[in-house]
């Protein structure tokens, strides 16, 4: 395939050796999680007819009640518009197809993730279309044993679309921004970041897999505010759903996006060109960055910063290109 | 030796409250309420000057009984009291209020000034925080209506503050207020039949009951009780958010989404014939919403608001009567639902739950 750009590590094994490797071992991890996977989408396993008749009944019954309560107006969201009863039955459960299905996400690394009070998981960003927040947000729901909620940092452009900010907002997401970030963080929740912002999702498809600038850092400095660990994250695979070969700059300026992807298939074909390719993700969560050790002040130290920021962009980006020595093809 | 309290803006609703409820405090020894026209209601024992705020006369207002505490209410967004221009509330908010400051700054017994002003100051942008402080810097100043007025009213505020030291200045910024007796343009928003939104936003809103707004005027209004600090400015809201959807719900009035330009030629055509007053920052507020913090509030001035927004919009509801789908009918209609769902077979069913869910 063309990962033509990988570097291959010392500890890893020689390329020629991989693929008889990884063969065996995804298909004995694929055994062991497909159970813990299945669980949260369809908790009651029905073995008897009595039983499943049963489940049908209490399934309509919460529905119902879910229902009443929606057309009632008696639900609770937070200061953010977060409407966890929204996000868990109803966004999650559009989100999963395409998670277990479509991406087939394989995620390591969930123990890295705290099992309660604040955290700050920082990602790589690509796919031209954020999707890789979404699924990431899935996969920490779904595979991390206290079914923790990520909120997600996202571009004020999100949050100018019709819609999508209002989607966004009941799913938890929130303005990238010092203040949001550092009252999330505060009120013990797990908070989600692509610091690369546009530079990353918006990059060609030449340049895949390569981390750009991570912002000024200022996400560092908020979790060191907050004195919560930050936990690096790769993704692999969101980087080939829409290859973006071109870019249409003055149709973007013209929409006032960031920027208009031309993939081999967009626009080309229309709305069917929009479909991600189905390639197959793996998310690996590294292990956590104290930042609870650091005097108060440091967070105003510069040099300190940038230290913590690259210490952050290369562990992903290692993490990455080990992933990518790892990975049998971009589809399966 | 009593104070003497002088409330402007005493012919509305709110201001015609609190001139009730300050005079029974024991401190207080008078109270002299202002405004430029007659109010609709009782004062009770207050003496009533009629005289507009935007004159000079107010200076010899507040030296001829003495004043020592001014309550600044005559800031307001709501339409005029007795059928004037919308430029005459705008005079009154901006021209009013640096009259009155004037006549303040003269004045050697002035010793503590209690502005209201709103969370509109804050705008409301996509690119602004969740969640205000009250050192957040508005990403965008709000560029007309009544937000602009609050905006301006507090920077003269604080221009006064900087000149006079000496006088204790307590400005409380109230989300929108609501309670039984809301008069406000959001209230009248609430109080339509079918409420028009703007299509593909839910914003987050957030209320202030009227009995915590004078409560919390009450207590600025008074010397700080011990370990609190009444001086300076304060977000004031209940807890919790609200969104437009969940009140429309809860109010059983239908939303009509509609475009934002559109909504816009709505807003203003409703506006002409006087069935609410649609302004560009009303727009605003229920295109992006507005959040405050309130920890300053609980923690400094030491105020703990009755009502949650919940319990506030709950409370409003319940005066406002029912709209054209009352929540209870619809979650009466969704039992129904379900008591004939369990008379069918529950097998064949399924789609409708889930089509009912969308």
């Amino acid at each position: 395939m063309a990962d033509a750009k990988v570097i291959p590590f010392d500890e890893d094994r020689p390329r020629r050796r991989m693929p008889r490797r990884v063969r065996s071992v995804p298909a004995a991890e694929q055994v062991a999680q497909e159970p813990a996977a299945q669980e949260p989408v369809a908790p009651a396993p029905e073995p008897a007819p009595a039983e499943r008749g049963d489940g049908w009944d209490r399934r309509i019954a919460g529905g119902l009640a879910f229902l009443r309560r929606r057309v009632t107006g008696e639900y609770e969201v937070d200061d953010f518009g977060y409407d966890k009863e929204l996000t868990d039955q109803v966004l999650m459960s559009l989100m999963r197809p395409l998670y277990d299905k479509y991406f087939r996400v394989e995620v390591k690394g969930i123990e890295n993730i705290p099992a309660k009070g604040g955290a700050l998981i920082v990602a790589n960003h690509s796919g031209t279309l954020p999707l890789d927040g979404l699924m990431l947000q899935v996969a920490v729901h779904d595979h991390h044993p206290a079914e923790r909620h990520l909120r997600l940092l996202a571009a004020d452009l999100v949050f100018m679309l019709p819609v999508v900010n209002e989607l966004a907002r009941k799913a938890g997401h929130t303005l990238a921004c010092a203040e949001d970030a550092q009252r999330l963080l505060e009120a013990g929740e797990l908070v989600g970041v692509m610091p690369e912002g546009f530079k990353g999702i918006g990059k060609p498809f030449g340049d895949r897999y390569k981390l750009q600038r991570f912002g000024r850092g200022g996400f560092v400095s908020t979790a060191l505010r907050a004195g919560t660990p930050i936990v690096p994250c790769s993704i692999v695979g969101a980087e080939e759903i829409y290859p973006m070969v071109g870019n249409a700059k003055t149709l973007a300026r013209l929409l006032g996006i960031p920027y208009f992807p031309i993939t081999p298939t967009f626009p080309w074909l229309g709305p069917l060109g929009a479909v991600p390719l189905p390639t197959k993700w793996t998310i690996q969560f590294g292990e956590p960055i104290p930042t609870d050790g650091y005097a108060a002040e440091a967070a105003e130290d510069p040099m300190l910063m940038f230290n913590l920021t690259d210490q952050v962009r290369e562990q992903i980006q290692h993490t990455l290109y080990k992933l990518l020595v790892q990975r049998r093809s971009v589809f399966f | 030796m009593g104070k003497v309290v002088l409330v402007t803006g005493a012919a509305r609703q709110l201001g015609g409250r609190f001139v009730r409820r300050i005079q029974r405090d024991p401190e207080v020894e008078r109270v002299i309420a202002v405004d430029a026209v007659a109010p609709p209601h009782r004062l009770g024992s207050a003496e009533f000057v009629r005289t507009d705020i935007r004159q000079s006369s107010i200076a010899r207002v507040l030296a001829e009984h003495a004043v020592d505490t001014v309550v600044h209410l005559a800031v307001t967004g709501g339409r005029p009291v007795a059928g004037g221009a919308h430029s005459a509330v705008k005079e009154t908010n901006v021209i009013g209020t640096m009259q009155l400051l004037g006549a303040c700054q003269k004045s050697p017994t002035v010793r503590r000034l209690v502005v209201k002003s709103s969370t509109s100051v804050y705008g409301g942008t996509p690119r602004d925080p969740a969640v205000f402080t009250e050192t957040t810097q508005p990403k965008s100043l709000p560029s007309g209506g009544f937000a602009k007025d609050a905006a301006e009213v507090e920077g003269y505020v604080r221009g006064f503050a900087r000149r006079r030291p000496d006088v204790a200045v307590c400005v409380l910024r109230f989300a929108n207020i609501l309670g039984p007796f809301a008069d406000s343009a959001l209230a009248e928003y609430f109080s339509m039949p079918v409420m028009p939104t703007v299509l593909g936003y839910d914003p987050r809103l957030q209320f202030v009951h009227e009995d915590d707004v004078l409560e919390v005027l009450r207590l600025a209004a008074q010397e700080p009780r011990r370990g609190t600090l009444n001086s300076g400015t304060f977000n004031i809201a209940g807890d919790g958010v609200l969104l437009l959807s969940q009140c429309s719900r809860r109010l059983g009035r239908p939303t009509l989404p509609l475009l934002l330009p559109a909504l816009t030629w709505v807003g203003s055509a409703l506006r002409a014939v006087g069935v609410t007053d649609f302004s560009p920052e009303q727009m605003r507020l229920l295109t992006h919403g507005r959040v405050v913090e309130t920890t300053q509030m609980r923690e400094v001035l030491g105020f703990e608001p009755l009502y949650t927004t919940t319990e506030t919009f709950a409370d409003f509801a319940r005066s406002r009567g029912n709209g054209l789908l009352p929540p209870e009918r619809v979650g009466r209609a969704v039992d129904r639902v379900a008591a004939m769902l369990d008379a069918d077979g529950p097998q064949d069913d399924v789609d409708t739950v889930e089509g009912a869910r969308r």
